[in-house]
């Protein structure tokens, strides 16, 4: 695999290289090293099992494909007792994977419990420098704490569906916090309308101004006003140079994802935690 | 033990994928990473997800009776893509003098009715090369 074939548009390069993402973290720095920098605007697409991500997301990046290279990163759960996994969103995804003009990857959360999965980091890194100017993250089906996307993302879209619950539901902290924009999906659907108008009443409670649209998914409603909405937003963060800020967050996290796996490899490796720490000590010590 | 990714896809038009899921169940309980496609892929969608996806090992699953010309399709289009390394084995309702003829193609296993969940494990890890 070299360099050459990645910056050149090459898919089998690209799968091969986020194989070696997924399996070997250093060999994977260095080869993304090796590549110029470059970002992708990152889209984060979180919700509950079920409310309908996979199949906007597959809207969603025909819309985005027609103005610059766009990559889906699917996350699905892996078994915490065998290790295996059920990686099910490409079934959503028929007319972005037909149309052959979007990259798709499934990736296993793989222990990571925030809603990711442990190589994200250096895929979404790896797809920018692939020259990727839109990589869609789609998350596991999240409950209430599965915040890191948040994190990862330049913008967060929030899908809900009716039938979540009472307003106690949408008052909670954590995953109705960190959306960008709210979509509640599945529009025809009865409690869709109570739904939105409940989102709206407690975001306005909460001083916290953001859009909702209401879509229809598998019948294609409103997903232009969404991708419109979406493009107009990331459009507004790249002029008022926000976009930097969330760069420089994502960089962060993934400098502390790293550590973190670091820590949880050695652990299962049998190194004693005091013996770890002792070590960072004498490392901080030494600089 | 190699964390073995396979793609499960249902090729052709029919619609019986009982067979699909409990095959993609059984082996994510193996600890595999199971991708599965869904019904009614033409060979181009699977031979673009199994390159997509980088899978180690393709499964496909064929009742309708087509298993011939898709097989020989899906291997054409592996080679032209670049991906013809790459293992595939079938599952469904094979004669066994076609099973043969599958296997002389470039076919790794073929898995016939009554198959134990067990065998199929233990042979799709062999193919994957992971033993």
């Amino acid at each position: 695999m070299n360099s050459n074939s990645l910056t050149n548009g090459d898919e089998l390069s690209l799968s091969k290289a986020l194989s070696v993402v997924e399996s070997d973290r250093i060999s994977a720095r260095r080869l993304i090293s090796s590549l110029p920098e470059k970002h992708s605007l990152v889209v984060g697409v979180t919700g509950s099992p079920g409310a309908g991500k996979s199949t906007l997301v597959d809207h969603l990046s025909l819309r985005f494909s027609e103005s610059a290279k766009t990559a889906i990163i699917a996350i699905d759960p892996s078994s915490p007792f065998r290790g295996g996994s059920l990686l099910g969103d490409r079934i959503r995804m028929s007319r972005a994977s037909r149309s052959g003009k979007v990259f798709i990857r499934s990736m296993a959360s793989r222990g990571l419990v925030g809603g990711l999965s442990p190589g994200i980091y250096d895929a979404v890194d790896l797809l920018g420098r692939c020259g990727y100017g839109f990589v869609i993250v789609e998350t596991v089906g999240v409950g209430q704490a599965e915040t890191d996307i948040v994190n990862l993302s330049d913008l967060v879209v929030l899908v809900l569906a009716p039938g979540i619950g009472d307003d106690i539901q949408i008052m909670k902290a954590g995953i109705m916090e960190i959306g960008d924009i709210y979509v509640v999906n599945k529009m025809d659907m009865p409690g869709a309308e109570q739904l939105a108008r409940r989102v709206k009443s407690i975001l306005e409670f909460a001083g916290i101004e953001r859009e909702i649209v209401m879509t229809g998914a598998v019948e294609g409603k409103n997903i232009d006003k969404l991708s419109d909405l979406i493009t107009g937003k990331l459009n507004k963060l790249k002029k008022n140079g926000e976009i930097e800020n969330s760069r420089k967050k994502r960089t962060e996290h993934a400098e502390l994802n790293a550590a973190l796996f670091a820590v949880r490899e050695a652990a299962t490796e049998g190194v004693k935690l005091e013996e770890l720490i002792e070590c960072l000590q004498k490392l901080r010590e030494g600089e | 033990m190699k964390r073995i990714r396979i793609l499960v896809a249902k090729p052709g038009l029919d619609g019986h994928d009982r067979g699909a899921k409990v095959v993609s169940m059984a082996l994510r309980d193996a600890g595999m990473e199971v991708i599965y496609t869904g019904l009614r892929q033409s060979p181009s969608d699977i031979v673009n997800a199994a390159l997509q996806e980088d899978a180690d090992v393709i499964g496909l699953s064929i009742l309708s009776g087509a298993h011939m010309r898709i097989c020989e399709r899906i291997l054409e289009l592996m080679k032209e893509k670049g991906i013809a390394e790459k293992p595939v084995v079938v599952g469904g309702i094979i004669p066994h003098g076609d099973a043969e003829k599958l296997k002389k193609k470039g076919i790794a296993e073929v898995f016939g009715p009554g198959t134990s969940l067990n065998h199929l494990e233990k042979r799709i890890r062999e193919v994957a090369g992971d033993k």
